[in-house]
């Protein structure tokens, strides 16, 4: 045998699949299915998070391109994100399925784990890579913290603590996240998650 | 703003000066109510007038154009902080001037859930509309609604969440309510981004609000059609 016939196990499905993922999760996904040319990624805009209300039909219009595209297989990497239930129903329209959980902070921490937490992290505000990579454009500007900072504590007045999940690690992002934390006013924790149930689910495509 | 000449409020006319004020809450600037609300008063206007024309009706804009994507939250907020500015200089002056009462509600935004941004403007435009609002603030168990629904009773009860993982606790709420024997005491009122109007129904919920506007037209509303189904039974 040659170790190129070993190389793919013959359960393995070759048929093209597009991921639809939000923005914030790109560089996650792109290095989970690097060694996989058959997915193919597509982002939306990561802002939508704070617009909810516009994630089904921008996902559903992803989902008919992709068809009109060629290509039947189509996963949904987003969560919940607050659309309670309008983007299960534009998956279930299409027949696809989208990875689980209510938010990425909940699925990195692993959804189980994340249910399980402690009372304590009720007054939690999370940060993951990618949101201390873009703090500013993500947090300080659209909530109005750069024009208005005495804003500040009445949304975080309530806050006890920032969070930072970290996906990778790297010194710079912690050193931001840090900053991040300063720039609210909190007490700065930072816990190593990996990408948690994201990883098994885009690994599950395969 | 800076080669805008420099408008003196009290050199206004009332009419002027409430369209002032209007214009001051859109823009969020919290000293100018706060002068605008002494000026009227000192001319002789009754709180509940400064507070329902100067102020509620300003702050209806604000949500309109909010629900319509003409605001977003920033600018919400820095109009919500320029009318609660206006209320604290009003609220002692309205219980000692007879204002018009409506009735009472107790709200709060639930257990795991520490939004408050909505839930502030729906207590605060509940109070302009004559409701005595108590204020439970964010995170609240069942114990938290139950102990203040026994000391202030109210007509109303609100609750809100912007989470998806603690809307579901309202039903944990209504349920012990219905335990408890006083569920049908009530009007409870629900609101937040993510819940619609199926949930609100499902949960046994008397109404799902959009907005702050919506939730004063259902309280007062449903507090009417209790008033008679209580006058006629
Ligand atoms: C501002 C905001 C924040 C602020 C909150 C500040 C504060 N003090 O409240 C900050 C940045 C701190 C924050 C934190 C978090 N947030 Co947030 N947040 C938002 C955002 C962008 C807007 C919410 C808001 O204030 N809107 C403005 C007000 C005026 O509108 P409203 O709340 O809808 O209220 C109106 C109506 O709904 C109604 N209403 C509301 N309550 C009630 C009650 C009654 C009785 C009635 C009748 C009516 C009513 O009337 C109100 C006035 O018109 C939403 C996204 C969105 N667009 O909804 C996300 C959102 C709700 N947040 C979300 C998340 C995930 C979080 C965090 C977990 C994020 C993190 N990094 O840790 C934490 C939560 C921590 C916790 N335990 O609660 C998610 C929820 C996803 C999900 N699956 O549920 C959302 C949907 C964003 C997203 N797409 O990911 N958040």
């Amino acid at each position: 045998m040659t170790t190129n016939m070993e190389q793919r196990p013959p359960e393995q499905s070759t048929e093209k699949l597009r991921i639809i993922a939000c923005g914030a999760l790109a560089r996650e996904v792109l290095s989970l299915i690097e060694n996989l040319p058959h997915i193919e990624l597509t982002c939306l805009p990561a802002i939508l998070h704070n617009s909810p209300e516009k994630i089904p039909d921008a996902v559903d219009k992803a989902i008919i391109k992709a068809r009109h595209d060629g290509i039947e297989r189509v996963y949904v990497a987003y969560a919940d994100c607050g659309t309670s239930g309008t983007l299960d129903k534009v998956c279930e329209e299409h027949g696809v399925e989208r990875i689980a959980g209510p938010h990425c902070f909940s699925f990195y921490f692993g959804n189980d784990d994340f249910i399980a937490r402690d009372e304590d992290d009720i007054y939690t505000f999370f940060l993951t890579d990618f949101l201390a990579r873009q703090f500013r454009a993500f947090v300080i500007e659209p909530l109005g913290l750069d024009k208005h900072p005495e804003l500040r504590d009445m949304y975080f007045g309530s806050y006890k603590k920032l969070v930072y999940l970290v996906q990778n690690e790297d010194p710079a992002l912690d050193q931001m996240a840090e900053e991040a934390a300063r720039f609210l006013d909190l007490e700065y924790e930072r816990r190593v998650t990996g990408y948690g149930d994201l990883s098994s689910a885009i690994k599950g495509l395969a | 703003m800076a080669d805008e000449e420099d408008i003196v409020l009290s050199e206004l006319s009332d009419d002027e000066l409430v369209l002032q004020m209007h214009d001051d809450l859109y823009d969020g600037l919290k000293e100018e109510i706060e002068e605008g609300t002494e000026i009227l008063l000192a001319r002789g206007w009754v709180p509940y007038k400064v507070l329902t024309e100067a102020l509620v009706e300003g702050m209806r804009v604000v949500g309109e154009d909010f629900r319509d994507g003409i605001l977003f939250v920033p600018e919400v907020l820095l109009s919500a902080n320029a009318m609660k500015a206006g209320m604290f200089i009003l609220r002692p002056l309205l219980a000692a001037t007879g204002a018009p009462k409506q009735g009472t509600m107790v709200i709060g935004t639930v257990k795991g859930d520490i939004h408050d941004i909505g839930k502030n403007l729906v207590g605060m435009m509940m109070e302009g509309a004559g409701f005595e609002v108590i204020d439970l603030g964010i995170n609240n168990p069942v114990e938290d609604y139950l102990a203040a629904i026994e000391e202030h009773k109210p007509e109303i009860l609100g609750m809100s969440a912007l989470l998806t993982t603690t809307m579901p606790y309202m039903k944990v709420v209504i349920d012990t309510l219905k335990e408890k024997g006083i569920r049908d005491d009530l009007i409870v009122l629900v609101g937040g981004a993510p819940l619609n109007e199926e949930f609100g129904s499902a949960i046994g919920a008397d109404a799902y609000c959009r907005d702050a506007a919506v939730a004063v037209e259902t309280a007062r509303e449903l507090v009417n059609r209790k008033h008679n189904q209580m006058a006629t039974a």
